[in-house]
């Protein structure tokens, strides 16, 4: 039997991840039960969402490092609105901080697609624009918790349903769920492979009549809007957002990207491969707080080596499969 | 001479009409001691500004240079403290940088894997390195001879950083335009598989590029490290961002080949002059990186707007 190699891919990275979990289960007294979901769950959901929309943005040959300004941005921006008018049906506000990510999106996306600008020099610009907004905006002044309608902050500890111990809150069903529809929408309708064409040979994709600027742009608002309601759930977990709020979680995403098998040089990738990227991540975050014989410390660096290692085996392994080929298959 | 319709010419007149106008704002600006100011505070990141300029013009990019300042930094304190002499701890912290730089230039062009992700990734782990050798403190108990070093002049009021600036700039200058390694540089990062087809030792000239921005990085760091007189684990932390600013407004061309060593000297004294007038204007950090995001942005659109100009103009008549 032959398995295609993206589903391989995704395998591979699923046993990366029980194994990561059974190693820490052996090191850590009392690891494995409900309260580790219950507190990894919500961090996840947050740079999942983060991470699918730099997806789309890499797929097409480009990559978001605004992100993280972003998601400080719509969090203060949706807090003020909130603290200004408390009346807002709560059903909206998701919505609005959405509305507030993608036209950070629109920014980026414009400036990429319209004027062909490289997007790494363009978004490493808006990191700091953007932050320099919320500095300006904010006055030095910080959002907090008892200025906020309650139901904002109850939102991110609120359960969609429990299993047993394990508490499935609101906010990662929704996330699971925009991860799904990503997945659906970029295998299955025409219009999200057109990420896939354009990414993957840009001079094809043109001759085929696609329109690579339009769907660069949509690229970006997509990131920005899924920027924007990680933001949302950002200031619900939180309550206190300050100018520094989501600071450095483009790399987180772009990390969650890379290791999730998504090609950095766009056209190829899976975003349920991404999700599992983002909870890896997460779970050696965590848990190494908790691992007794190495210091906490070490969380940054084992984190960067593990994405070297993962693109390093990554590549080395496609390259392999790629040569034992038979010439003329595609 | 420069010509004035050149990039360079450009910058030159910007610089100029910048020094004009914070002097006008601020009888301050242009005396000795805030110009010396102005250098001493962002000395650690022009430095590294020079060697980036390689890395870029070669069609790669470094963003774990400002992680090597806060590891080689971090690294020094920690040997400092378990009681290694100055002098050798100096040393091991340079060993450090060039350590890293092969680290990068393993997987670069060892691997062949993107220069973005390599060093997205070290930029990560230098950092963390850097943490786990100095945790949540701060190590400050140095040698008097390094805090002198690194905070009294060594020429008049000029300190020894200014003066490996000044040194290095020219070195970099005469390597990249006035050497055949310079024109290898040029030609990888114009086109590296033509490059590869002539023969060139393509994978020697790159490791050789990275290994020097990591000593260059773990020197900058140390004379971070000398200056403030201390160091925590977020030494240098999001320097990688002004650095790469200053090498591609000076018109360095993000995708190789293309810029100039006396652009990116130009577009760092702008820099400099800029942040340094908007910060006698009492204008925030935070603001500060914002403005030089939008001429980050203007800068890659010049080129645009003057093809349109030229359209309109050959349309109109």
């Amino acid at each position: 039997m032959r398995i295609p190699l993206g589903t391989l891919r995704i395998l591979v990275l699923l046993a990366v991840f029980v194994a990561t979990v059974l190693f820490f289960a052996s090191q850590i007294d009392g690891y494995l039960n409900a309260r580790l979901f219950n507190r990894i769950s919500g961090s996840v959901a947050v740079i999942a969402l983060i991470a699918v929309g730099q997806a789309f943005v890499v797929l097409t040959r480009n990559i978001d490092l605004s992100i993280g300004s972003v998601v400080g941005c719509t969090a203060y921006f949706t807090g003020g609105i909130l603290i200004a008018y408390p009346e807002l049906p709560p059903a909206l506000v998701p919505i609005l901080a959405m509305a507030i990510g993608a036209l950070f999106g629109a920014v980026n996306g414009f400036l990429v697609a319209r004027f062909h600008l490289p997007s790494i020099i363009v978004t490493l610009a808006t990191l700091a624009i953007f932050r320099s907004i919320l500095v300006q905006s904010s006055d030095g002044s910080s959002i907090t918790t008892d200025r906020l309608p309650t139901w904002l902050t109850s939102f991110a500890t609120q359960n969609a349903f429990t299993l047993g111990d394990l508490q499935v809150r609101w906010i990662v069903v929704v996330s699971i769920l925009v991860v799904l529809a990503a997945h659906v929408f970029l295998t299955r309708f025409r219009a999200g492979r057109t990420f896939f064409a354009i990414g993957s040979n840009p001079d094809a994709a043109a001759f085929a009549g696609l329109n690579a600027g339009r769907t660069i742009f949509l690229a970006f608002v997509i990131s920005g809007a899924l920027a924007g309601l990680a933001g949302f759930m950002f200031l619900s977990r939180f309550g206190n957002i300050t100018v520094v709020a989501g600071l450095g979680l483009e790399l987180k995403s772009v990390g969650a990207v890379v290791l999730g098998g998504v090609n950095i040089f766009g056209g190829s990738g899976n975003v349920l491969g991404v999700l599992i990227g983002a909870a890896l991540i997460d779970v050696i975050d965590n848990s190494l707080v908790r691992w007794e014989i190495v210091s906490e410390f070490w969380r940054e660096a084992v984190l960067g080596f593990l994405i070297l290692l993962a693109v390093t085996a990554d590549t080395v392994l496609m390259r392999r499969i790629l040569r034992r080929k038979p010439k003329g298959t595609p | 001479m420069i010509a004035l319709r050149s990039w360079e010419g450009f910058l030159f007149a910007v610089l100029i009409l910048i020094y004009l106008v914070n002097t006008w704002n601020s009888p301050v600006f242009l005396t000795v001691g805030n110009q010396i100011n102005m250098f001493q505070l962002s000395v650690e990141k022009i430095i590294v500004a020079l060697v980036m300029t390689f890395v870029i013009i070669n069609g790669e990019i470094d963003l774990s240079v400002a992680s090597v300042m806060g590891l080689a930094a971090c690294a020094f304190g920690w040997l400092v403290q378990a009681g290694v002499p100055g002098g050798g701890a100096v040393l091991i912290a340079l060993g450090i940088g060039i350590a890293c730089g092969a680290f990068n230039a393993l997987f670069i062009v060892g691997f062949g894997i993107p220069s973005l992700v390599v060093t997205l990734a070290t930029m990560i782990a230098f950092r963390g390195l850097a943490r786990v050798l100095v945790e949540d403190r701060g190590i400050n108990d140095f040698p008097a001879w390094f805090d002198a070093v690194g905070q009294q002049g060594l020429i008049g009021p000029v300190p020894l950083a200014m003066v490996l600036f000044a040194i290095l700039a020219v070195i970099a200058f005469l390597i990249l335009q006035r050497t055949a390694f310079g024109r290898k540089v040029y030609f990888i990062g114009a086109n590296r598989a033509v490059a590869e087809y002539s023969g060139l030792d393509v994978r020697a000239v790159k490791a050789k590029i990275f290994v020097a921005a990591g000593l260059v990085a773990a020197l900058a760091g140390l004379l971070f490290a000398a200056r403030v007189g201390a160091v925590r684990g977020d030494v240098a932390n999001g320097f990688e961002l002004d650095i790469i600013t200053m090498v591609l407004l000076g018109g360095v061309s993000i995708f190789g080949g293309a810029g100039t060593m006396s652009g990116t000297i130009l577009a760092i004294l702008i820099v400099l002059a800029l942040r340094n007038g908007m910060a006698l204007e009492n204008i925030t950090g935070h603001i500060q990186t914002g403005v030089l995001g939008i001429l980050l942005i203007l800068s890659v659109m010049v080129p645009l707007i003057r093809e349109t100009g030229a359209r309109l103009i050959a349309r109109a008549r």
